[in-house]
């Protein structure tokens, strides 16, 4: 039987992966941006099973909007990218760090 | 023109002068400043003359005139006024007068000086300064005064302030000037304190009432309100009128150019104490102890000053200690309660004195700045109206009869005589000896500077800064502006005693200004023995003062003119004494042994530990260097990367998340 635990279980965990994904990756921009998007999946997954449990569909009108600005925010962030590799050559992520004073 | 406005221009019209010169040098240039401040002083001195001719012959009252009302705290009232008396219109027409000639000389002397306008700008603040104190008839405005002349002989000392002397000479004036001062404050706010007004009516309508009260400042030691309120006024005279111990500023004060020596540090300033005394009479006779101390403080400064002046080279510190001498004189008069004997001797020194500074100027003119009267002589021939002015100065100054100090010294040393106050016998001998002393040093000047031969050669090319002793050309008589100050003021030297000394000292010319007990009033007794001018004159033949100086007029006769050689023989037999004198009795280095150099190590010590170390090094810069510490710890966690930010966030989101469900 599956109960709500599990879900909310599995939600956290590839929360987890996802966050876990952003710092550990030393290499690759793209492994980033999919972390992100697993993060979005992962929020995804609590609302979907919120709504279920409690009967209510609000939750999964919600998911859709995710999935829709997920989808956006994955093609700016893939054309930030383009523009990240014809600029520096490289998307490195351990070269990446104009980020500071 | 009313009365009053009358009175407001008297010390606005310097004022407004100074300012002009002052902020306005550039635009009225150098004949503009001395123009404007000449007329300003020049109209100031006309007006008090004005005044004084009306209290003559116009029968003009005493006028106590209340001008402007500062502020009322808590019933006390803190005034601008002014009370014209005898006193006041007598010290405002001797002050402008003298003001008016050293302004007139001022253009020869300072013909050179790049700071000319300058020098215009402060004589004149000095005047405003002056007459706003004497003119007071508050204590509140008394005190500005005083402060205001204060300053103004600060800035005048320090004149050339490229000269580290004079900037130290300032400094030293100033600071002596503070200790007199803070006496002076501490009177006032005792004198606030008993009667709770500042004004002169009032404190001396009630100047009875302290009588008998007494306090307890060391506890087990009763005095009495009055004997500390004079006291502590006198302390602040002992500092303005460089009575001993606080005389050291005086003679240094010489650094400032020749005309401010003239007008401030002989003529009017340094008699402000004696003339603040005379003013407080009302108070002063009611304590018989503090006028003893007034008494013996002048005694000491009138023969032991007098006796340095006698081994002096400078020309003007001879003057200077011979100044010191004079002041001695007026503070034993006033310690006698011969109040008028001290201010008529205050009248006829400024005139005499005020010579004796402006000629000795004329001849640091004529020999380049040389003040050194062992490389003077012989000027007799070079520069005529300077010799037979300083002659002139000379007489009235060790009081030959029928010259103006001769009046005014004989009146003071009969004064003393006639006393029966406690120490009033030291104190006689003291001023007798004094006169001896004064006819020593007195002629030796003269001797040494204008009689005998020259002791300085003429070379005509010796460059323009040539040793001492070299000049590149003969010594000329100054010009007119020089000259004409001298003789405009060896007149009053000469005729001023003869003609005032019946009212001023006997006629009771000054009884409105000044009270004096039955029991105290040795000019009443005096004046019973008075018998004109003349008669005074022709009596001095007989009496010891004219004997006394006799014998300093031929000692110093036969020890400067005819043997030369005995003075370095005498020098010779009485080292220790010199050396003693030639030190001024060691006061400048016991004050730096006991006072500055403790002061100065404190500073030291406050400066090193408190400032630099403390709160600079530890609290400023420590604050600093924390941060730094700090920052430099934190700066290595700004690494640039994208994903540390991130991790950081979502910590501080998981941090924030436990803090909330914590406290729910």
């Amino acid at each position: 039987m599956l109960t709500l635990a599990h879900f909310l279980s599995l939600g956290a965990i590839l929360f987890c992966l996802s966050v876990a994904g952003i710092f550990l990756n030393r290499k690759n921009v793209i492994i980033l941006l999919m972390s992100i998007e697993l993060m979005l999946l992962a929020v995804n997954m609590n609302f979907v099973a919120f709504s279920r449990f409690l009967g209510n569909l609000d939750g999964q009108v919600f998911v859709f909007f995710i999935l829709t600005v997920a989808a956006a925010e994955a093609a700016i962030g893939l054309a930030i990218l383009v523009v990240l590799f014809r600029n520096r050559n490289t998307i490195n992520v351990a070269e990446l760090d104009d980020l500071k004073g | 023109m009313s009365l009053k406005t009358t009175l407001l221009l008297i010390p606005l019209l310097p004022l407004a002068a100074a300012i002009i010169a002052g902020l306005l040098r550039n635009q009225v240039g150098r004949a503009g400043a001395h123009w404007v401040t000449i007329l300003g002083v020049a109209a100031s001195f006309f007006l008090s003359a004005w005044v004084l001719y009306q209290q003559i012959y116009g029968g003009l009252e005493t006028q106590n005139l209340s001008i402007y009302t500062w502020m009322v705290s808590d019933g006390i009232r803190f005034e601008v006024g002014f009370l014209i008396d005898h006193l006041s219109v007598l010290m405002m027409t001797v002050v402008t007068f003298v003001s008016f000639m050293v302004h007139i000389y001022t253009i020869g002397y300072m013909a050179h000086d790049p700071g000319y306008q300058r020098f215009f700008s402060y004589i004149a603040l000095f005047t405003f300064s002056m007459l706003m104190l004497v003119m007071s008839n508050n204590f509140l405005q008394l005190f500005f005064g005083w402060e205001a002349v204060g300053l103004v002989s600060y800035l005048l000392i320090g004149f050339w302030f490229k000269r580290e002397s004079a900037i130290f000479a300032g400094l030293k004036a100033f600071l002596v000037n503070r200790v007199g001062d803070f006496g002076f404050l501490l009177g006032i706010a005792a004198v606030l304190y008993c009667f709770g007004s500042l004004d002169y009516a009032t404190v001396f309508g009630n100047s009875q009432d302290v009588v008998g009260q007494t306090v307890e400042i060391i506890p087990g030691m009763e005095w009495h309100w009055i004997t500390v309120i004079c006291v502590c006024l006198f302390i602040g005279a002992m500092g303005k009128s460089a009575q001993a111990p606080l005389h050291v500023w005086l003679p240094d004060s010489m650094e400032g150019p020749t005309p401010i020596s003239a007008l401030i540090h002989a003529a009017t300033m340094v008699t402000a104490g004696i003339f603040m005394v005379a003013r407080m009479s009302p108070l002063f006779e009611l304590s018989d102890a503090a006028l003893s101390f007034v008494m013996l403080i002048g005694t000491f400064t009138a023969l032991a000053m007098g006796l340095v002046g006698i081994v002096q080279n400078d020309i003007k510190r001879v003057i200077a200690y011979s100044t010191l001498s004079q002041l001695g004189y007026m503070t034993v008069a006033l310690g006698v309660s011969a109040y008028s004997a001290a201010i008529f001797h205050l009248m006829t020194h400024a005139f005499f004195k005020a010579l004796l500074f402006l000629g000795a100027g004329s001849v640091i003119i004529a020999l380049h700045h040389q003040q050194d009267m062992r490389y003077m002589g012989g000027l007799r021939k070079f520069m005529p109206i300077t010799w037979i002015t300083a002659w002139v100065g000379t007489l009235a100054l060790i009081g030959f009869p029928f010259m103006s100090g001769f009046y005014s010294k004989d009146a003071i040393i009969e004064a003393v005589a006639e006393s029966s106050r406690f120490g009033a016998g030291v104190a006689y001998w003291g001023v007798l000896v004094g006169v001896l002393v004064t006819a020593f040093y007195s002629f030796r000047l003269l001797y040494l500077t204008f009689h005998g031969e020259p002791r300085f050669t003429v070379d005509v090319g010796a460059g323009d800064h040539p040793p001492d002793g070299i000049l590149q050309h003969k010594p000329v008589e100054s010009p007119a502006v020089v000259t004409v100050p001298l003789i405009l003021l060896a007149i009053p030297s000469i005729v001023i005693g003869y003609f005032t000394i019946g009212p001023v000292l006997f006629g009771g010319w000054l009884n409105d200004s000044i009270a004096v007990l039955p029991q105290n009033d040795v000019m009443a007794e005096l004046g019973g023995h008075f018998h004109g001018a003349a008669a005074m004159a022709e009596h001095a033949v007989t009496t010891a003062p004219f004997w006394l100086m006799i014998t300093g007029f031929v000692l110093a006769t036969v020890i400067y003119r005819l043997r030369p050689q005995m003075s370095d023989y005498l020098q010779g037999r009485m080292p220790g004494l010199h050396r003693v004198l030639e030190n001024k009795y060691y006061f400048d280095e016991l004050y730096q042994k006991i006072f500055v150099s403790k002061i100065v190590s404190i500073g030291n010590g406050l400066w090193k530990k408190a400032d630099a170390a403390f709160i600079d090094g530890w609290l400023v810069n420590g604050s600093a260097r924390l941060m730094g510490t700090l920052s430099t710890k934190v700066r290595v966690w700004q690494t640039g990367y994208l994903f540390h930010y991130a991790f950081a966030m979502i910590v501080g989101l998981i941090g924030i998340l436990a803090i909330w469900v914590m406290l729910k």
